[in-house]
């Protein structure tokens, strides 16, 4: 079997909340799982992520939230589409509610993950969008 | 009369009784079942007199009100007055704010929170951010006018207020200017700077800073010195360990930091040549609590005897008042879980209990609803009845300390103390909080605990109900949560705060921002002069702004 380049995900907060355990530890899991991870303290603008993701070719963007910055994601969607990164599959986890989270996906969003998931799915679902992305 | 004679007897009848129960335990089931809390340490499956003998009763434990405190701060804890109903509430435009708060009092919350928009939070007024962000998660509030309309009849002359109010303390600027416009005197407002603890925001859940940690230190000091001189019923400090817990600190770990924070702030304070006994007095603490109850009653109870021995050994402080632990408790979020959310009503009740037990002075209880959304008014009110049960009916205030004295709990807290110095004592080694925080020593620990938490979760040694036990189908649409404020509401704050500016005198703002530039780039006090930018009209964003420029901006200090 030829040897697969790791997926390459980078794990970060838009917006102004801080609260990082989520990203921090779901970084460690992927980064513990064998993946490329681009961790980003919290707080970034929208147009730092978008050049992170040129400047690393990542596969996946995972967005953390708890606090209502999944908000600012469907302009995360737009601003990757006008780089023309179209391609790189956003995820988001944390506080999401149910109404919010539908938007999410209308905008595109590849999945939505809730407080007391595993950890795994998590993992599982990197792959499966880092194996679709480069197919 | 002392019988020694007896003793050697009882000694071996004790020891015989227990051999006898140890080979009976050992022959029954779940016997080779490890316990371990929270903070790592195995559990036994019973405590007696060989682990917890009660010699030294005076100077272990001693009585409440009395060094070093183990039993409460003071005399008549609880059986005299209920700690505080303080319930965090942070939602909308400060109308919304002020509604929610009047229903809350009416339900029997005894005092006064305030948590700002993020916004807020990150030193900017709301013309300046994205609007999706506005009154999502706290209230909006920039102006001396907003916080009017935020306090509307709430007497803030006799009723406690805390702040979620990170350097440079912008929000209490604005009360003690809603004050002075009520013609209320400085000296009758009271209450608590509840985020100043600047480390804890820098090492975990970023939130509550907006200058860089040099400056900010700097502020901390100089707001500590204007409040104890000019608001002296006022906490300015306020040692923040909930934060470390949230992020993954273990609670042995959480108070060890909280602690050592607490020592950097005094030793900053006594390089300013302030007395101990003036600075000590208003300090206070913040902590988690989490579910696992007999811990989280032993952290308090070491934190509370250990700090009363660093204040008058460590600062020599000779007032009594100085060494007291006076402390804030909240319920634990992480705890909280989405699968089944009423089940949370019953993990707070026991998460408060904890809090009770270990003596506290005030407490927020979350609400069931916190993991789904900003908390809906149905379950903020019964975050409160929970409180009004465990005060009213379940007799739990009649004795003071009421596990004191059990050979489990004091044992728990003998060894919790001891694990909290031996980690101060590495964090000293390090050169202090401050150094132990630039070096990524505190962050690495939290991120370790946290992630093994979490793997003891996903490898089912941690029973969470409803997530990794007893699951069941749900409805995510089952339960309501909070709308976001309307678009009407958000464009009317911001039309307000546009006609704030285009009104107010602007000669005397820009002459009360240029006097605290100037007092950033000197030594002048740093506080004095953004209450008096507040009071000649500057907004929250415009003091922020000018501080960011001459003390530079903070970037969380966050590793994986």
């Amino acid at each position: 079997m030829a040897e697969q380049r790791p997926p390459k995900v980078i794990v970060t907060k838009i917006g102004f909340d801080g609260h990082d355990r989520g990203s921090r530890v779901v970084a460690a899991y992927l980064r513990d799982a064998g993946m490329e991870v681009v961790y980003t303290p919290p707080w970034q603008e929208i147009a730092a992520v978008v050049k992170l993701a040129t400047e690393e070719d990542a596969d996946v963007i995972g967005v953390s939230s708890l606090a209502t910055d999944h908000r600012l994601v469907p302009k995360l969607m737009a601003a990757l589409r006008s780089a023309g990164l179209e391609d790189v599959r956003v995820i988001v986890g944390g506080i999401v509610p149910p109404k919010d989270e539908r938007l999410l996906l209308e905008a595109g969003v590849a999945r939505v993950f809730h407080p007391g998931g595993a950890l795994g799915d998590i993992a599982d679902a990197v792959r499966a969008l880092t194996h679709e992305r480069r197919r | 009369m002392n019988k020694p004679i007896n003793r050697p007897v009882a000694q071996t009848e004790l020891e015989q009784a227990e051999r006898r129960w140890q080979a009976a335990f050992e022959a029954s089931p779940g016997a080779a079942r490890r316990a371990v809390n929270r903070s790592g340490f195995e559990v036994k499956p019973l405590y007696t007199p060989q682990d917890w003998p009660g010699e030294r009763y005076l100077e272990t434990l001693g009585f409440p009100g009395e060094y070093p405190h183990t039993r409460g701060i003071y005399p008549s804890m609880h059986r005299g007055r209920s700690w505080t109903q303080r319930q965090l509430i942070g939602l909308g435009v400060p109308e919304d704010y002020n509604a929610r708060l009047k229903a809350l009092l009416a339900h029997g919350a005894s005092a006064v929170s305030l948590i700002p928009c993020n916004s807020v939070f990150r030193g900017y007024d709301a013309d300046e951010v994205p609007e999706e962000l506005l009154g999502t998660c706290g209230t909006v509030v920039n102006t001396v006018d907003d916080m009017a309309r935020a306090l509307a009849d709430i007497p803030i002359d006799r009723i406690s207020c805390a702040l979620n109010d990170p350097s440079p303390f912008t929000l209490l600027a604005l009360v003690l200017a809603v004050a002075k416009r009520r013609g209320i005197a400085w000296t009758k407002i009271s209450g608590t700077s509840n985020q100043s603890d600047c480390i804890s925001h820098f090492v975990a859940n970023h939130m509550f800073f907006r200058l860089a940690l040099p400056g900010a230190r700097r502020v901390l000091v100089d707001h500590i010195a204007f409040c104890n001189a000019q608001v002296p019923g006022w906490n300015p400090l306020s040692v923040v360990g909930q934060h470390m817990q949230q992020a993954g600190a273990t609670p042995a770990e959480a108070m060890a930091f909280t602690l050592a924070s607490a020592i950097q702030y005094a030793e900053d304070c006594q390089a300013r040549g302030m007395d101990p006994d003036s600075f000590l007095p208003r300090f206070t603490f913040f902590f988690d609590i989490s579910v696992s109850f007999f811990e989280e009653i032993a952290k308090f109870r070491a934190g509370r005897r250990l700090w009363a021995k660093i204040a008058r050994e460590r600062f020599g402080a000779k007032d009594p008042k100085a060494w007291r632990f006076k402390f804030h408790g909240q319920t634990s979020g992480v705890d909280l879980t989405r699968q089944q959310p009423l089940n949370n009503i019953a993990r707070v009740a026991v998460q408060a209990m904890a809090g009770i037990f270990g003596g506290l002075q005030s407490l927020h209880t979350d609400s069931y609803d916190e993991v789904l959304s900003v908390p809906t008014a149905e379950a903020a009110r019964i975050a409160v009845a929970t409180q009004n049960v465990l005060r009213e009916e379940a007799q739990l205030t009649e004795v003071i300390d009421p596990l004191g004295g059990s050979y489990y709990l004091e044992s728990l807290t003998d060894q919790m103390q001891a694990h909290i110095e031996s980690i101060i004592a590495r964090i000293d080694a390090a050169g202090g909080m401050y150094q132990a925080v630039e070096q990524g020593l505190v962050q690495r620990m939290i991120g370790d605990s946290a992630f093994a938490f979490q793997k003891r979760v996903e490898r089912g040694e941690q029973t969470i109900v409803g997530v990794n036990a007893y699951q069941t189908e749900e409805d995510p649409d089952a339960y309501s949560v909070l709308e976001y404020p309307q678009r009407e509401r958000i464009a009317a704050q911001l039309a307000r705060l546009a006609e704030y500016k285009a009104q107010r005198l602007n000669a005397p703002v820009a002459s009360a921002l240029d006097a605290l530039a100037r007092a950033a780039q000197g030594s002048a006090n740093v506080m004095a002069s953004v209450v008096a930018a507040a009071e000649a009209g500057a907004t929250h964003g415009e003091i922020c702004a000018c501080l960011r420029r001459e003390l530079g901006f903070g970037q969380p200090l966050a590793i994986v």
